[in-house]
């Protein structure tokens, strides 16, 4: 079975970006689509720590430790950047002004609700940062993950069976075998990795699916 | 003639009593007044409710408060972290109490206080486990909690440059909670790597005016 490798999943995030989109991108595989932003627009990176205008890592013995992302990774500004206080940076996001946030995920529903911020073990210590308001927040909220579990169970669910960080926040999601949204008529496959085809998509997927 | 700057860092933490509610700004270590954190437990108090991103990093700052048993409760978005075995540690013995905040309520909620709004409708964490037994509403046809501003006793923050009425810049990343901690206190406490002089900071750029701050520290 063919898949899309981290990298042609991030690639294919960032080619959604619009000319001028302020994007936000969570912790982990999402923060692959800086790699791939296009280069013929100008996308604007928002890192919630209170920064907009994020640029690369910086070269070893670069680092600022004033300078990081939300992962507290040392960063750079771009030209044009500007800081601010955590207030504003959260009203940015909860107030509708970041075009598109990347985020990963334990499960996505079929109706849109997300699960990424607590296993809801009971020796799990939960933290939560600033998941839900992104998922809530955001113009588009996107979701990069794979699309089965390491014991091979579909991630796309009926029911999310982990704590939910938003309800019916996910507009589009990106997994290693498709590119699938989520509308009020259910989830519509927009994309699969080469050589898949619906009826195989569908029966390693927990809900129903369709073009 | 209005002067808050103190001599030392031990002054500038003066009046923490135990039970009391003190703010800590910083995202990790980016921002966190350490110098006041370390005096602060060189002065003793206990039975402290913290106001921070998270619960301490690694062996310094907030994480040592917390392994000296001074902190009865967390109010924080993400405690746990890689380096965080104090708080961890505490937590499994059930020797700390963690009210966990999702990152934009706990900043509203203390820019509410610092701003006297009483409460407020929020649409973060609707429908999830953070917001259970709080009241909801719907407000032209999306869903709300209600949400309550957080004040504190004391709000220590970290900045750049600073003056004798207490105006403050900041540097890069580090300003994250700083200018609304400092309006969410009855005495603000600002580390600043240095001070200068009245009229030297920018009218234009300066972020937190000195309405906000009560001592000003050098460290």
């Amino acid at each position: 079975m063919k898949r899309y490798t981290r990298d042609e999943m991030a690639a294919r995030v960032a080619r959604d970006f619009s000319e001028g989109a302020y994007v936000n991108l969570g912790i982990g595989l999402p923060t692959l689509v800086a790699n791939h932003l296009p280069k013929d627009r100008e996308i604007i990176l928002h890192t919630e720590n209170g920064l907009l205008g994020m640029g690369p890592a910086p070269g070893k013995g670069s680092e600022d430790p004033d300078l990081i992302n939300a992962g507290k990774q040392p960063v750079t500004t771009v030209p044009g950047a500007s800081f601010f206080h955590h207030a504003d940076s959260f009203a940015m996001m909860r107030g509708g002004h970041l075009d598109f946030c990347v985020l990963g995920a334990f499960q996505v529903s079929a109706s849109g609700d997300l699960a990424n911020w607590h296993t809801g073990g009971p020796d799990a210590i939960p933290a939560v940062g600033g998941a839900m308001d992104l998922a809530i927040g955001a113009k588009k909220v996107y979701v990069m993950m794979e699309h089965l579990t390491k014991s091979g169970e579909s991630k796309i669910v009926a029911k999310c069976t982990y704590p939910l960080t938003g309800v019916a926040c996910v507009n589009r999601i990106f997994t290693d075998l498709a590119v699938i949204d989520v509308t009020p008529q259910g989830l519509k496959v927009v994309e699969m990795a080469g050589g898949m085809d619906l009826n195989e998509l569908q029966r390693l997927t927990g809900v129903p699916l369709h073009e | 003639m209005i002067d808050k700057r103190v001599a030392s860092v031990d002054a500038a933490v003066a009046g923490v009593a135990d039970g009391m509610t003190v703010m800590i700004g910083g995202f990790g270590t980016a921002g966190m007044p350490a110098a006041l954190v370390d005096a602060l437990i060189r002065q003793g108090a206990g039975d402290l409710t913290i106001v921070s991103n998270n619960a301490g990093n690694a062996d310094a700052g907030l994480a040592l408060l917390i392994k000296a048993r001074r902190v009865r409760k967390v109010i924080c978005s993400f405690p746990r972290q890689t380096d965080s075995w104090h708080f961890d540690k505490l937590y499994k013995e059930k020797a700390i109490e963690l009210e966990l905040v999702p990152q934009g309520n706990l900043a509203e909620r203390i820019r509410a206080a610092g701003a006297g709004i009483g409460a407020f409708f929020t649409p973060t964490g609707y429908g999830t486990l953070l917001a259970e037994g709080k009241e909801t509403r719907n407000i032209g046809g999306r869903d709300y909690v209600l949400e309550y501003p957080i004040h504190a006793d004391f709000a220590l923050v970290k900045a750049e440059r600073g003056d004798r009425w207490g105006n403050l810049v900041y540097r890069k990343t580090a300003r994250n909670f700083g200018p609304i901690m400092a309006s969410a206190a009855r005495c603000t406490v600002a580390q600043v790597r240095r001070i200068v002089e009245l009229g030297e900071l920018d009218p234009e750029t300066i972020v937190t005016p000195g309405i906000f701050v009560h001592r000003v520290v050098a460290a």
